[in-house]
């Protein structure tokens, strides 16, 4: 018999007799707290998280000025007129490493865990530009927040892959004092906008 | 301590070891009060968490009741998104389909993300006997495993290691085995997380192959889920050409949707953050985006076993979280290591077992390692009633072992207790003996307990065993019967 026959069968020989019929409560809502997008910001900036909001026109003029002198990797349909800003090209993860800075969009912001959440559509790009420059700079929409988690799952295509990030990469390991940026971007720049 | 958990002895003697390292006491008080007040303090936070409980709960209960439906179905949905899929009944099959995925890559090494499963079934002893070298990319699993150590903490494995020991290890072994630390290490923190992040790019950089576990698996869409903080697991999950995920088969959840309650209830009862900084999930092969070849490990490895278990089943809902260590008295006393697995504390106490069967010293010594005080059960975001589970795998011990032991001085001394409880007169007898004892004890008694009672320190003889680990308080130097006789059940007002 296969690994794979043997493992079901073990599994149904474990559970004879046992109903599987099990009463499941609908996990409970947060309480709607009013002002969604404070709340986003808030709890962004919670994380260590920079934080700019910004109106519609600005974006562009914002995320210059955050990027500063840095070399920027952009996905290939962010959008915004960056100057020097290389577009993703398929790059190694070498030839990302040489790269300072990435701007992306997201696909979904939760304001209760203050998470974006990218899905890594042609506005976000493949999921290694996010992860080794140093810097990842998310232009998130105030339109895009939502409250809690069971909202942002509705929302999301599991089928796409998914990257939900909550405050710079960060470690406790060494005598639970909390370092930023382990391996992942050690800054996080989320411009709101709207 | 070597890094192998392999004939570890039993729990009463390697607590005993444990509990005389005050430098290992000291950090593990530390940093499990530390977890504990940021969990409370982020759970409070719920409204509803009891409610949020009996969800996560209910979801995980429901898949493990109909779970080899689930199982197909996962199948079938990894293999439609262009995964591949395998089975593994035990560790050393599991083993060896990641050694062969691995060769069939012609690499000799790979990166890897923490994985509670891949550390249970060896996998990184059993590659590198292979001559594939797998490099742990945690921080503290880089540290347990430079240290050439074991881990002691299911979230913070290194937990039992100070600064001046890490920066002691990163100098000592680095250089050994890739980019070594700079010679300037200090034992700050942050120098000493880049010194990481510097030796483990080198490697994510060039890894051909990863390999992985999953915190949840979810059946209809065939998704996987990694939880993590340092973004190590996005690296080995996004940069190499070949994924090979190594996933309990009681991962399971049913629907994307199940994962609500669980992404709710992890991070707060883990780290005591609202969420953490990462949480990565795939489904399968995407095109142009992250590894192009896929593999999942369905791994049983005494889960079946569990899963037979009408009260132990429960534990198969856990999603690892170690609240329930950060709480215990017992764990915060003697650390991991004494559990002698991969899984210690409270649910280490009754997941090995199960996983296990009792038949062996060192895991039959586990479910005693409890003091059955029901904080684990309180803090479990699961409502896994360890206590419950404990008491009924004691009872599995005891039966084990009924037939092949000597008998124990417990049982010898229970078989004299109940002939003298079964006839008055003996037991009048015993009593005075006792009353005698009292007063001999007392006197010569090394230890008051609260209250000024009189207690005896450690007996010799068979007796020993139980004193070890505990004050025995000196019996009164009068029994009941007697001050009845004596005052007539107190009518002759007679206090002595
Ligand atoms: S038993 Fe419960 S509290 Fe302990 S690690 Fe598992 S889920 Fe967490």
């Amino acid at each position: 018999m296969s690994a794979r026959d043997d493992i079901l069968r073990d599994v149904r020989q474990a559970l004879a007799g046992v109903s599987p019929a099990v009463d499941v409560p609908p996990a409970p809502r947060a309480p709607d707290r009013g002002g969604l997008v404070a709340l986003f910001l808030e709890r962004v900036e919670d994380y260590r998280a920079v934080v700019t909001r910004c109106a519609a026109d600005e974006v562009e003029q914002v995320v210059r000025h955050v990027l500063g002198p840095a070399r920027a990797v952009v996905p290939p349909a962010l959008g915004l007129d960056l100057p020097g800003a290389i577009v993703d090209d398929g790059f190694t993860a070498t030839e990302l490493d040489a790269y300072d800075a990435v701007v992306t969009r997201a696909a979904v912001g939760i304001a209760e865990t203050g998470t974006v959440v990218l899905d890594h559509r042609p506005d976000q790009g493949r999921r290694a530009i996010t992860l080794v420059p140093d810097l990842h700079v998310c232009v998130v929409d105030a339109g895009q927040v939502v409250a809690d988690v069971p909202d942002a799952i509705a929302l999301l295509d599991p089928a796409r892959p998914l990257t939900w990030i909550s405050g710079p990469s960060a470690t406790s390991d060494i005598e639970l004092d909390r370092v930023e940026g382990v391996h992942g971007p050690r800054t996080l720049h989320v411009v709101l906008v709207g | 301590m070597t890094g192998t958990f392999v004939g570890m002895p039993a729990f009463p003697t390697a607590a005993r070891q444990a509990l005389g390292d005050t430098q290992l006491r000291r950090n593990l008080a530390h940093a499990t009060h530390v977890i504990r007040d940021k969990r409370a303090k982020v759970v409070a936070e719920v409204e509803d968490w009891e409610e949020l409980r009996l969800a996560g709960a209910g979801v995980k209960e429901a898949a493990l009741r109909d779970l080899a439906t689930h199982l197909e179905t996962l199948e079938a949905s990894l293999v439609r998104a262009g995964a591949t899929v395998h089975w593994a009944r035990d560790a050393e099959e599991a083993c060896a389909i990641v050694a062969e995925v691995t060769k069939a890559h012609g690499v000799d090494e790979v990166v890897k993300v923490k994985s509670m499963a891949t550390a249970e079934i060896g996998l990184n002893e059993a590659l590198e006997a292979e001559g594939i070298a797998a490099w742990e990319t945690d921080l503290a699993e880089l540290i347990v495993q430079l240290g050439d150590d074991l881990p002691s903490h299911i979230l913070v494995p290194a937990i039992h290691r100070n600064r001046a020991e890490i920066r002691e290890i990163f100098l000592r072994r680095m250089g050994d085995v890739g980019r070594p630390a700079p010679a300037d290490l200090t034992d700050e923190p942050a120098v000493l997380a880049a010194a990481a992040r510097a030796h483990l790019r080198e490697k994510f950089l060039r890894a051909r192959v990863a390999v992985s576990g999953a915190n949840f698996a979810v059946a209809d869409t065939g998704t996987l889920v990694v939880v993590e903080s340092e973004g190590n697991g996005r690296m080995c999950l996004t940069l190499p050409e070949v994924l090979i995920s190594v996933v309990g088969i009681e991962k399971v959840v049913a629907t994307w949707a199940d994962l609500d309650p669980l992404l709710r209830l992890l991070p707060r009862s883990s780290t005591g953050e609202r969420m953490n900084p990462y949480t990565s999930t795939w489904s399968g092969v995407t095109p142009g985006d992250g590894p192009q070849e896929v593999h999942v490990v369905l791994l049983d490895n005494g889960r079946t076993r569990a899963l037979a278990d009408d009260v132990g089943r429960q534990a198969l809902r856990c999603i690892r979280c170690s609240a329930c260590l950060n709480v215990c008295p017992v764990y915060e006393r003697v650390g991991g290591h004494a559990y002698g697995s991969v899984y210690p504390g409270p649910i280490g106490a009754i997941l090995n077992p199960l996983l296990h069967g009792v038949s062996d010293e060192q895991t039959a010594s586990l479910p005693y390692a409890s003091s059955l005080c029901g904080a684990c059960f309180e803090v479990c975001p699961v409502r896994i009633d360890i206590p419950s589970v404990l008491v009924d795998q004691r009872a599995a011990v005891v039966d084990y072992h009924r037939a092949d032991r000597v008998p124990k001085a417990e049982a010898v001394a229970m078989k004299a207790a109940s002939w003298a409880f079964s006839d008055s007169r003996r037991l009048r007898t015993a009593e005075r003996a006792s009353g005698l004892a009292g007063r001999v004890l007392g006197r010569f008694s090394r230890t008051t307990l609260p209250g000024g009672r009189a207690a005896a320190g450690r007996l010799p003889g068979p007796a020993a065993g139980w004193t070890g680990a505990r004050d025995l308080p000196a019996p009164p130097e009068e029994s009941f019967r007697d001050w009845w006789d004596r005052t007539d059940g107190g009518r002759d007002g007679g206090a002595r």
